[in-house]
């Protein structure tokens, strides 16, 4: 007897220990894209009652809090919606709308650069809406002594060829490169439209998840660098202008600034009814100027120029 | 008319009894369902990575190269195990004496004021959230080690510290009650004999204790082990074999909880992070027998 009562004392002991070892997904992933181009029906004002239902959205946690809030606003419109939004991070979020377990994923990158090979699939049976834009910007320690980077200065930074700040004009300082996680869509975005090149981590480089955290990583830590999307941007670091154009939302806006991206909400499909009113709220003025410029987005419809999966960029 | 009450009390007792066992039996079935569910998922998942993905076991715990996102992708995993294990040991190392002391300050050398006062605060640090850990962590000891030792602070020392600060309370509550439970006669004899306190401290009490003590620290290594967001805020998470305390290096708790949002469901880095968790798990069932196995020898 008591050496059975004793086992399921350890199978419970177990159970909790390997329930808290792997519970804790709590990253704070704040990214990188926004957008609007794919958006194919003309934003139009919603009236009230006329949908009802309920909303499951997952996905990206860089667009969580930008969903919440026009959800928040949708709700109270429309009396008879219901919106649930959960985090999760991007992939997270495409394979839940894949698998139809969500109405809406989030995602900060294309569902094609996420879904591949197997399950390329899974990507062509998703709609994509992009809602806004982010834009991500280098920044340093303010100590380095530099604010501006061309392309080639930043591939050699982030690859370890570059490894003093004086090489690049600056402090007589050793760089230190505060990076997010290889699967991070923000260091996705980074990587392909201001370094044009996947890298490798480097041996004592950091890795943060949390864009806070990054910032804070940046501000204390003498000669290091990192990039950040450019709500977060404040005086405890220091913006790096890239290739002589500064990282502002007019000159992403203008499609000067090329280190941008847009923030997907993916449906399985042609949205129902529901669904699509959720979204074309999304573009409508009232959003896209209010809750998205708000919360440190740019607005997608204010976009001059657009993009496609494959990074080739046209005016609008 | 008694007899007709008594009866109905005995038939009250029944369907009490009968609620009462019906109610357990429900919850222990549970509890079975879902740990077996959840070690065939963990399990499941982490195999995929050998049976469905065609990594070799070799290549997954021996290599060293974690670049799954490359266009040759390689799933070295070895970093994060031994990153794992030395955060853990050092964490266990500093923790230990530390935790040690406190047990033996309450029960033996102070039991009254002592133990009102310190047992209190050591059991509020294991209510704090681990989020508050690696905040302190990053705004207090990394500043500190950046200060005073070469390196950016962030690395293998502040992820043990962190941890050990966490693991405190497990090792000296497990600790201090299995010295309070000593029984007394042990120690009266000892001071019969004319052995001063330390003498009785360091001959009898800690050898008769030691399996229940281990006990305590193989609790907090447990714990140390699956400790995931504290010591991913101030590790660093480099994807490779620390050479220094000060350097940059991740644990397996680290990398899933970094990888696990942004990768989707079925791909090769996702089933490889399960399988990562399920090195986890293996490791959580080892402590859990190592446990079992000193609380034998303690019984003897």
């Amino acid at each position: 007897m008591r050496s059975k009562k004793s086992w399921i004392m350890a199978l419970a002991l177990t159970s909790v220990l390997a329930l808290s070892a792997c519970g804790n997904n709590g990253g704070n992933n704040t990214a990188a894209n926004g957008g609007n181009a794919g958006a194919s029906s003309a934003p139009t004002e919603t009236s009230g009652a006329e949908v009802s239902g309920s909303i499951l959205a997952s996905g990206s946690t860089a667009l969580q809090p930008l969903v919440e809030q026009v959800a928040e606003k949708f709700m109270e419109k429309n009396a008879g919606v219901d919106i649930q939004v959960q985090g999760g991070g991007s992939g997270t979020g495409l394979t839940q709308v894949a698998e139809k377990q969500v109405d809406i994923g989030n995602s900060d990158v294309f569902a094609e650069e996420k879904l591949k090979d197997a399950d390329a699939e899974k990507a062509k049976a998703l709609v994509d809406h992009q809602v806004a834009v982010v834009a991500i910007a280098a920044v340093a320690h303010p100590d380095a002594g530099v604010d501006n980077l061309t392309k080639q200065q930043l591939v050699d930074i982030f690859t370890g060829k570059i490894t003093n700040w004086k090489e690049v004009g600056g402090a007589d300082q050793k760089i230190q490169i505060i990076n997010r996680p290889a699967s991070s869509g923000t260091r996705a975005t980074f990587e392909k439209f201001a370094l044009g090149t996947k890298t490798e981590d480097l041996p004592g480089s950091i890795q943060e998840d949390s864009s806070g955290t990054v910032k804070k990583m940046i501000g204390e830590t003498p000669g290091a660098i990192g990039y950040l999307a450019l709500s977060y941007l404040d005086e405890s670091v220091k913006t790096l202008n890239y290739d002589s154009v500064e990282p502002s939302v007019d000159n992403v806006v203008s499609g000067k600034y090329p280190v941008w991206a847009y923030e997907h909400m993916y449906t399985n499909g042609e949205p129902n009814a529901t669904v699509k009113a959720f979204l074309d709220y999304f573009l409508t003025d009232e959003v896209q100027n209010g809750d998205v410029t708000e919360l440190g987005y740019i607005p997608a419809n204010k976009m001059q120029v657009s993009r496609d999966v494959e990074g080739t960029v046209t005016n609008k | 008319m008694r007899a007709q009450s008594s009866k109905s009390r005995i038939e009250k007792h029944h369907i009490e009894d009968l609620i009462g066992r019906s109610y357990m039996s429900f919850c222990v079935l549970l509890l079975i369902v879902s740990i077996v569910s959840m070690v065939y998922f963990v399990t499941s998942r982490g195999i995929s990575t050998f049976a469905i993905d065609k990594v070799s076991f070799s290549d997954f715990f021996f290599g060293t190269n974690w670049s799954p996102e490359g266009d040759h992708p390689s799933f070295g995993a070895l970093p994060f195990i031994a990153g794992s294990f030395i955060t853990t040991l050092l964490a266990a190392l500093i923790a230990s004496p530390l935790s040690i002391c406190a047990a033996l300050f309450m029960t033996e050398i102070v039991p009254g004021w002592g133990k009102k006062l310190l047992q209190p605060v050591i059991e509020l640090l294991s209510g704090i959230p681990s989020v508050v850990y690696g905040f302190v962590g990053l705004s207090v000891i990394v500043p500190f080690l950046r200060n005073v030792f070469p390196g950016q602070g962030i690395g293998v020392a502040a992820g043990a510290l962190v941890l050990s600060v966490m693991i405190l309370p497990t090792i000296t509550s497990v600790a201090a009650d299995a010295l309070s439970a000593l029984p007394q006669n042990l120690k009266e004899s000892s001071f019969a004999l004319g052995a001063t306190r330390w003498q009785t401290i360091a001959r009898v009490i800690i050898p008769t204790t030691l399996p229940a003590i281990l006990t305590g620290v193989v609790l907090g290594m447990a714990r140390a082990f699956g400790e995931a967001l504290a010591v991913q805020m101030v590790i660093g998470n480099a994807p490779f074999i620390p050479t220094s305390l000060f350097e940059s290096a991740s644990t397996l708790t680290s990398v899933i909880t970094l990888g696990m949002g942004n990768t989707t469901m079925g791909s090769p880095q996702n089933n490889a992070l399960w399988s990562m968790a399920l090195v986890l798990m293996l490791m959580t069932f080892l402590f859990v027998f190592i446990v079992r196995m000193l609380e034998k020898r303690r019984s003897i």
